[in-house]
């Protein structure tokens, strides 16, 4: 088996949980090394699950040109069967940017990765309605996992493994780092809240949020939405659960809807109970909810504060 | 300056999606299609840079069933031009369609390539990074917030938990827009009906379109259903899971 070359993801000096995914994921699959470009050495230590780090002094910070130009240096020199990189933010940026270099065949959205012989994905597509299964043939390529597709304690553990250097190469500097920008306080935190009412693009405007504000009052919970919400401004960021908002753990977990999409599922699917309102029988929701019920969410709502009251 | 925005349409994720006899991708045949919605993004923050000072926009599709419905859309909502590439796969995936776009935008001397982050559909890859790798562009993507001066594009890529990095991209560049500043606007159909009476859309031959990464669909399905939810059939049912659960 060849090597499985895992792009090791870090903001603001901590790796990201998906790191410890990728590496438990590779170590299955064949000899785990570690691309890590940036940032400071000190999280080397946590690698001790890889057999290998190759290490690229490319700024502390992520920087789609610095980083995509690190990795297509380091996967020269480890000639890997396969890449994997998170498919976050950062990890798609640098898979697709080392595939379309390189002409790797890549899979993204992947949920599955096994080799025999061929090394094959399984992605969940068109908002989690579709399973794909692709063919990369025999690598090298790349492929791009969905946060939360393997257990990260497999690939979590101390030590130091044996770490190689890759000179930084020359780039176009056409991007440039300035600052990273943190979120501004919120007046709610959602993750601290037992119970969380989350709404999604079945809202139809901002005035019938009220709806579900009432449910939330009823149950002393917090409400709480998926991204159509935030991107229509009709909460603040603080608000959102998903791969780009928070993730949230709650005791209970009401969805009103909510169709479920793979970023929205990746903020939410491990909370304790799950209740999901939809008006489509078919929605991927209701395959991570504990109870469903599929009916028009503003009926439901207020019969429910009503019997709640 | 010159913003060009591709456009591309993808199942309405609403209506059931059937798959081909071979059962290796969908059946098109039937499927309700629409703007992806990203790119309806990456159209309105176009627009917005256009009111905002001055731009021409460029609209630019691969033809295909609704495609001219499509096209004359975006120039009602204050697309410049509207241009379709004949002679492509419709369906194609991401990889595929990079390359048809990269010959297509190549020559057009675009200042701004906007492209939506994703699609519902993406399966080998995101559009933005790898057209931008094809054209020799830099690039950055799920952006939300985009600001041009001077030959430079400022944009914040978010993260997740909220936290967002800035970075200065020297233009020509590619940008893969998360979201626009505001939510994108709606054409009425009469506008759509007047715009088509009056404007054209410009055809361009897709050409020789190259080596393209290639990978096999070996297999499409429906998720199996993992058990799933324990279907409730009435308010009464849900106060009990609540009181069950000690939330009331």
């Amino acid at each position: 088996m060849g090597d499985i070359l895992v792009v090791a993801e870090h903001l603001n000096g901590a790796l990201d949980e998906s790191t410890f995914e990728l590496i438990g994921m590779a170590n299955d699959l064949g000899n785990s090394v570690v691309a890590f470009i940036g940032g400071s050495d000190d999280m080397i230590g946590q690698l001790g699950a890889a057999s290998k780090v190759v290490r690229v002094d490319a700024g502390a910070d992520f920087n789609p040109e610095t980083y995509g130009a690190a990795l297509v240096a380091v996967a020269d020199h480890v000639n890997p069967q396969v890449v994997l990189t998170s498919g976050s933010s950062m990890g798609m940026e640098l898979a697709n940017m080392l595939s379309a270099q390189k002409s790797w065949p890549l899979a993204v959205a992947a949920t599955k990765v096994s080799i025999d012989g061929d090394v094959k994905a399984e992605s969940a597509l068109f908002g989690g309605k579709i399973i794909a299964t692709t063919n990369l043939g025999s690598g090298p390529c790349v492929v791009a996992v969905v946060a939360g597709s393997a257990p990260a304690d497999a690939g979590r553990k101390d030590g130091r493994p044996a770490v190689e250097s890759v000179d930084m190469p020359a780039t176009a500097g056409k991007v440039t780092f300035k600052k990273l920008i943190m979120p501004e306080s919120a007046d709610v935190d959602i993750t601290t809240k037992d119970v969380l009412v989350a709404i999604g693009r079945g809202i139809g405007s901002k005035d019938d949020i009220e709806v579900a504000e009432e449910l939330a009052e009823a149950l002393d919970a917090a409400v709480a939405a998926s991204r159509p919400i935030i991107d229509a401004g009709w909460l603040p960021k603080s608000r959102q659960v998903g791969k780009s908002g928070l993730k949230v753990k709650p005791k209970l977990y009401i969805a009103l809807g909510i169709s479920g999409a793979p970023e929205h599922l990746e903020g939410m699917k491990n909370s304790s109970t799950i209740i999901a309102i939809n008006s489509d029988k078919n929605a991927p929701i209701f395959d991570v909810a504990h109870y469903g019920m599929v009916a028009d969410l503003f009926d439901v709502v207020e019969e429910l504060t009503e019997a709640l009251d | 300056m010159k913003i060009v925005v591709p456009l591309k349409q993808v199942p309405d994720l609403v209506e059931d999606l059937e798959l081909n006899d071979e059962g290796t991708g969908l059946d098109y045949e039937y499927l309700k299609m629409k703007l992806n919605e990203w790119d309806d993004h990456a159209l309105e923050e176009a627009l917005q840079i256009k009111e905002g000072g001055s731009a021409e926009v460029i609209a630019v599709a691969v033809d295909g069933e609704d495609v001219d419905k499509m096209l004359y859309t975006a120039l009602a909502k204050g697309a410049d031009k509207a241009v379709k590439i004949t002679g492509a796969n419709p369906y194609a995936d991401n990889q595929e369609l990079a390359r048809v776009l990269a010959n297509a935008i190549s020559g057009m001397g675009a200042d701004l390539v906007l492209v939506g982050v994703q699609s519902a559909g993406d399966r080998d890859g995101w559009l933005a990074p790898i057209l931008a790798t094809h054209l020799n562009m830099p690039t950055v993507s799920v952006v939300t917030g985009l600001e041009v001066n001077d030959g430079t594009a400022t944009v914040h890529k978010e993260y997740s938990g909220g936290i967002m990095a800035e970075f200065d991209v020297a233009l020509p560049a590619v940008i893969g827009v998360q979201a626009a500043r505001q939510t994108p606007r709606y054409a009425p159909v009469s506008k759509v009906r007047q715009i088509q009476q009056s404007a054209s859309i410009e055809e361009m031959a897709a050409g020789d379109v190259g080596d393209v990464v290639t990978s096999t669909v070996e297999e499409m399905r429906h998720p199996e259903k993992s058990g799933g939810a324990r279907i409730l059939s009435s308010v009464d049912e849900i106060v009990e899971v609540l009181k069950e659960k000690g939330v009331v």
